[in-house]
């Protein structure tokens, strides 16, 4: 399936990344190409087999609700691009 | 000096010929003298690197080491490393400190091993060549034209060009095996949930399994003790009693039956690559194996498949990268929209932002059915090929890669060209089975693997078998003319 400019910005803004107009064209036809390697998977019939999800189809191992480390905050905000008294500092959100 | 073995040094650390200050000390020297050849190196860490060192010459001394105290080794540069820059080749994490340590770090460091620094790779793992990396490509010691594989490249160049001993690499489609095959190495992908993958950066969670790059395989298995193991902290580590992947080393191979897939042989492989692999194949004949004729018939559909798997999968996972918390974020943002996609438009390079978007489109309202859904369905008819043949046989061998290692610049235009070149190597991974490179021929001087797949939990068979190849053939000695030492 061919994919055009405006497809890509729809994409981009899902993705949360800016594209330019002339990165649009690339993409459009970068991932075209590539839909097209993958739409060969159209013309296999998978009735019947089950989606894998985990190669030994294991479910998510679950753990007991209880506390089993140290507050760490300080050391996980020191590498925060921007904080305040024990906030994420981001772009004014509510005017 | 590094041309050594990691056993090698094991043992003269042992015999106290030199100390591991002393070796570590000489490795970063030979580092600065000579990565600038292949930048198989991001960061160094000389300073914690000699503390590491001189706490395992004092453990040595109270008489507490271990076959890997002392041993200096390099990370790739996804494995977190407390206190020591970890990029993943990325701009985004140009400067990011990582506030703790890998499961895998951690085991390495409790056994004294020091990690002299971290290895350049395609950024956030993605790619086949190393030459997506923000840091600049790396270089294959073999040949400073031809490419070193990737995604774990500069691991691979680091190892082949005799700098450490050892390194550690991760493999989602082959990015251990690929660059393991193109630079002379022995590497090994284990099964998933062998090796907990809690503290390396995500690409694609269902597939990433990490894993050693090394000269031998005696040399891997020491490396492979240390790392895995059941890790509470990775939802999808298996607790499974781990097994002395050393322990079978020895084994003789009479009686053992390999599988060869018609479909790893088909159109597209290099027939100078192809008599490499069954002159391989020969040998491990002659060593009381048995060679049987399979068929693999879903191997081309992992190419789909697994295009459309990983590219989701790491558009989820690299979501996480939004200016906010760690990493890169864009100057003077206008509102939170804007920081959001500017931060991650200037953080991440054309590969990484191709596959986000790939990704976000197979994942999104309406295709999610027909593309992520559809290929989970493939993926267990692959599944199903593998456990077939691994009922007729114990294991299969063929190619690792269509080539020897390409020249640079030669696939970076088209990504589909370059994505073809992982035919051999996705299917263990949509799988989840182990399978390893070892070092099996030249072509026109630039190194072939071959390619040894198992059933699940297989590695210490795995090990054994490229082990008792390199018993009676000597590939995996040769060393690039770089080093000093005779060439191929």
């Amino acid at each position: 399936m061919a994919l055009e400019n405006a497809d890509i910005e729809k994409i981009a803004i899902l993705a949360r990344i800016q594209v330019t107009a002339t990165e649009a064209s690339d993409y459009a036809n970068s991932l075209s190409s590539i839909l097209m390697l993958i739409d060969q998977m159209q013309q296999v019939n998978t009735d019947g087999i089950e989606p894998l999800s985990n190669p030994h189809d294991a479910s998510q191992r679950l753990r007991s609700d209880q506390v089993t480390c140290d507050n760490q905050r300080d050391a996980f905000m020191a590498i925060a691009p921007a904080t305040e008294k024990g906030l994420y500092l981001v772009p004014k959100v509510i005017n | 000096m590094t041309n050594k073995t990691l056993i090698q040094i094991s043992n003269d650390l042992s015999a106290g010929i030199y100390s591991s200050r002393e070796i570590t000390q000489d490795i970063i020297t030979d580092i600065k003298a000579r990565d600038h050849q292949f930048n198989s190196f991001i960061n160094l860490s000389e300073d914690l690197a000699l503390e590491q060192a001189a706490a395992a010459d004092a453990r040595r001394a109270v008489g507490k080491a271990e076959l890997l105290t002392g041993v200096p080794f390099a990370h790739k540069d996804l494995f977190c490393t407390q206190g020591v820059i970890t990029t993943c080749g990325s701009k985004m994490l140009e400067n990011f400190i990582p506030p703790y340590e890998s499961t895998v770090g951690q085991r390495l460091l409790a056994t004294g091993a020091v990690c002299v620094g971290k290895t350049n790779m395609d950024e956030f793992a993605m790619g086949s060549s190393n030459e997506n990396s923000y840091f600049g490509a790396v270089k294959n010691p073999w040949d400073l034209n031809a490419v070193p594989g990737g995604s774990s490249g500069g691991s691979a160049a680091a190892v082949a060009a005799g700098l450490v001993p050892a390194a550690t690499g991760t493999d989602t489609g082959g990015s251990i095996r690929q660059p393991a095959s193109f630079c002379n190495l022995t590497g090994i992908k284990p099964t998933y949930g062998r090796v907990s993958r809690f503290g390396i950066v995500a690409f694609a969670s269902s597939l990433d399994q990490a894993g050693p790059m090394c000269k031998t395989a005696a040399d891997a298995a020491v490396m492979l003790n240390a790392m895995a193991g059941f890790d509470p902290q990775d939802s999808t580590s298996m607790q499974l009693e781990l097994p002395d992947f050393s322990a079978d080393l020895e084994q003789p191979l009479t009686g053992l039956k390999v599988g060869l897939p018609k479909e790893f042989f088909g159109p597209g492989l290099d027939p100078q690559v192809a008599d490499c692999i069954m002159a391989a194949v020969k040998q491990i004949e002659a060593l009381g194996a048995q060679i049987i004729d399979i068929s693999m018939p879903n191997l081309e559909l992992s190419i789909p498949a697994y295009y459309v798997i990983a590219p989701s999968e790491a558009s989820s996972n690299l979501s996480r990268f939004d200016g906010v918390r760690y990493g890169y974020r864009c100057d003077q943002p206008q509102d939170l929209m804007d920081m959001y996609c500017r931060t991650r438009a200037e953080g991440f390079g054309t590969e990484v932002k191709r596959r986000i978007m790939v990704g976000t489109y197979t994942l999104s309202e309406g295709y999610y059915d027909a593309y992520y859904v559809k290929a989970q369905r493939i993926r267990r008819l692959i599944k199903n090929d593998f456990v077939r043949a691994l009922s007729q046989v114990d294991v299969i061998m063929g190619p690792v890669a269509p080539t020897a290692a390409f020249d640079l610049g030669s696939n970076t235009k088209d990504s589909v060209a370059m994505y073809l070149e992982d035919i051999y190597t996705l299917s263990a991974n949509l799988a989840g089975i182990p399978a390893m490179s070892t070092p099996a021929g030249f072509v026109n001087g630039r190194p072939v693997g071959l390619h040894i797949m198992g059933n699940y939990f297989a590695e210490a068979k795995l090990l054994n078998i490229a082990h008792q190849y390199q018993q009676v053939t000597d590939w995996h000695l040769q060393t690039p003319a770089s080093n000093g030492n005779k060439g191929a």
